[in-house]
């Protein structure tokens, strides 16, 4: 049975279009992150699965049944906010209990899921504190409590680290994903514009743009064959490298000539009719590395270095006006400003985008 | 007209005096203690005299003021309340016992009692509904600023309005009072509102809750503003529908501000006296404390001592709502 599912799903503001429909299917128990850039619609597609905002097009099926005009507390979701949200003048057990209360459960069985859910995310000994008297983690293990109470068939994360410090961030990921790995019936939507949260927690990411989807796929498969140069940019850190090119050998392997005249051959087909067309070359920062001899990439000056010990960061100047080639070189390097240096990289990792920024590489 | 420019002329002095004051005390505080030209320690020795001295100087004419129009009445009406008519011959505590056994006070404490059951009630409910559902409709600033407006009307003016309201003429004749009018087009009898016993006290107090409704209005709307939005999504998930929202999850989020409404309307009409005196000036049982005190102090030849007890009594009962409502509102401040 289906967890999610979205069919031409769209929303507009008067004749403002936000999502241009969107199709997807969420298995149920999958964790599905939904990253973008502000504004591209991500939290408006969540509030719109949540309830909150209404559905202007398509359908939407939550568990096989459609819930365009189901309201939000039978919808059998669950929400969590970035701001938390919790009810200030309600006690940690109120706040868990509130929406049992609304439902007319009766005392003990409110009794008995609150504490199973304090347990879970160790509040047992605040439950009668109030909001205010609790860190901004133990905040954010509440309003989690909360929507574990309401037993949901989906659970919708809406940013739900980015108020925390980068430390606490780390601990509620790592409890975010065990209670993923706690709950395999339920399904898990995710929205943040932190990619490393994306990574590491989702069975599938979506990537968001401008109302429309990008690309869905596992992480991994995002990180090594990005469908198009937006998402080639969007995942990965310091984001890829893009380079003017030209299509010189069309083929079973593609020769392109690089901006600044250097020739380099890519293990990617293309077909002869794109000959001599301009392409975008796309190489990560982690994956190049400099060159010993004469057979290297491209060739340019440094103008920072930045070592953070475990990395060296080299912005090199020269190849793209005003927008510097990174590399990320493991370890320490003995490289100054100034220094011209030589970068290679392995011929797999390489990437190729047309015209139109679609990868060559499917 | 004449009038007019003399009250621009004063104001205009008031302002300059003000400046010419506050330059001047501290052009000569500089000459004494001058701080330029001298060697080191004395012009910190200097500049720390300066320091100490220049805020009482600023603050002076606040105290004095202060001191003149509040401290010096306070003291000095405690004192008359111990003397006799003419302020002359101490009684002790003669007027509060002359007071407590007089029937018209009692009376306006009974009716003060009313009135402070019902109107702060009566306005701190009116300005949250109010609040409440015109923060849902397209016209609703315009509504907002329609209740609003009779607290730019005076409590005399707002008499004089309601007066007309409740205005009788002899049964037959055409009433011009619109309740009355209203009354004799439903087919019943007219009648002389204000002359009511008992009812009366409810008939000016509809006037205050007329008047406080826009404030109470106006604050709390900021305060319900002030909720933030993902609470009453979060209770909305939680399958709390319009009323257990407002009850359960909006009005205890704004319960501080509510408080201090409750207790700024409650110390107004402690002290309610303009209304009662446009209206019936204490007639038909309508006797409030602050026209009583009015009425023994300044008519009838006066009667400066009972005069005196009476407001030293509504002092008394004001002070320590007084309080309560500095502290909330403190509170209020501090949890923002």
């Amino acid at each position: 049975m289906a967890g999610l599912q979205l069919k031409n799903i769209r929303k507009s503001y008067g004749a403002v279009d936000v999502i241009h429909g969107i199709d997807l299917d969420i298995r149920q128990g999958e964790f599905v992150v939904f990253v973008g850039p502000s504004g591209c619609g991500k939290s408006t597609l969540l509030r719109m699965i949540a309830g909150l905002e209404e559905i202007s097009g398509g359908e939407m099926y939550i568990a096989g049944r459609q819930v365009n005009d189901v309201p939000p507390s039978q919808r059998g979701i669950a929400m969590v906010f970035q701001s938390y949200a919790l009810y200030p003048h309600m006690t940690v057990y109120d706040n868990m209990a509130f929406g049992m209360r609304i439902a007319k459960e009766s005392k003990e069985e409110i009794d008995r899921r609150v504490r199973a859910a304090a347990d879970i995310l160790q509040l047992t000994a605040y439950l009668d504190r109030l909001p205010k008297a609790l860190s901004g983690g133990q905040r954010q293990r509440v309003a989690i409590g909360r929507a574990i109470c309401r037993d949901p068939k989906v659970f919708l994360f809406d940013e739900p680290l980015s108020n925390l410090d980068a430390a606490l961030r780390v601990a509620t990921r790592i409890e975010i994903a065990k209670l993923n790995e706690s709950m395999p019936d339920t399904t898990m939507v995710y929205v943040t514009h932190d990619q490393v949260e994306a990574m590491t927690l989702a069975d599938r990411i979506v990537v968001l743009s401008a109302g429309h989807i990008e690309q869905v796929g596992p992480p991994l498969e995002l990180y090594e064959r990005p469908a198009n140069l937006f998402v080639a940019r969007f995942i990965g850190s310091p984001a890829m490298n893009i380079i003017p090119a030209t299509i010189a050998g069309a083929g079973t392997e593609t020769t392109v000539e690089l901006t600044g005249g250097r020739r380099t051959v890519l293990d990617i087909a293309t077909p002869a009719s794109e000959n001599g067309k301009t392409a975008s070359f796309g190489v990560r920062p982690e994956d190049l590395g400099i060159a010993a001899g004469d057979d290297f990439l491209f060739e340019g000056t440094v103008s920072i270095v930045e070592a953070l010990g475990e990395v060296t960061l080299l912005y090199i100047d020269g190849l793209v006006a005003n927008e510097p080639i990174i590399a990320k070189i493991p370890g320490i390097l003995k490289v100054r400003r100034g220094e011209k240096v030589r970068l290679t990289a392995d011929r797999a990792k390489l990437h190729l985008f047309d015209a139109n920024g679609k990868s060559y590489r499917l | 007209m004449q009038q007019l420019l003399f009250a621009i002329a004063t104001m205009a002095a008031g302002v300059l005096a003000c400046a010419a004051y506050f330059f001047g005390t501290n052009w000569v505080l500089d000459k004494l203690f001058p701080s330029k030209g001298l060697t080191g320690p004395v012009t910190s020795r200097n500049l720390r005299i300066t320091n100490a001295v220049r805020p009482w100087l600023f603050l002076g004419p606040a105290l004095f003021s202060l001191t003149i129009y509040l401290i010096y009445p306070v003291i000095e009406s405690v004192w008359l309340s111990l003397h006799d008519k003419s302020g002359e011959n101490f009684v002790g505590l003669g007027n509060f016992i002359w007071m407590f056994n007089d029937g018209e006070f009692r009376q306006s404490i009974y009716n003060n009692f009313l009135w402070l059951l019902v109107v702060p009630a009566a306005a701190t409910f009116f300005g949250l509904v109010i609040a409440a559902l015109t923060d849902r409709i397209w016209w609703g600033n315009i509504a907002k600023t329609l209740i609003f407006m009779p607290m730019a009307i005076s409590f005399v003016g707002a008499s004089v309005i309601w007066k007309f309201i409740y205005d009788y003429r002899a049964e037959g004749t055409e009433q011009i009072g619109l309740l009355n009018a209203i009354v004799v087009a439903f087919g019943g009898t007219p009648e002389a509102w204000v002359t009511l016993p008992f009812w009366n006290n409810f008939f000016l107090m509809v006037i205050l809750i007329w008047i406080q409704t826009g404030f109470a209005m106006v604050i709390l709307s900021a305060a319900l503003r002030g909720i933030p939005e993902e609470t009453v999504e979060a209770a909305v998930i939680d399958g709390a529908n319009g009323f257990q929202i407002f009850f359960k999850i909006m009005i205890p989020q704004i319960w501080g501000t509510i408080a201090v409404v409750w207790t700024t309307i409650t110390i107004l009409v402690l002290k309610v006296f303009d209304i009662v005196l446009a209206m019936t000036n204490g007639q038909w049982q309508s006797q409030v404390l602050a026209n009583l005190m009015f009425d023994w102090m300044f008519r009838g030849g006066g009667d400066f001592g009972r005069g005196a007890a009476i407001a030293v009594v509504i002092m008394l009962l004001v002070i320590p709502i007084m309080i309560w409502n500095i502290r909330n509102a403190a509170k209020e401040m501090e949890s923002h």
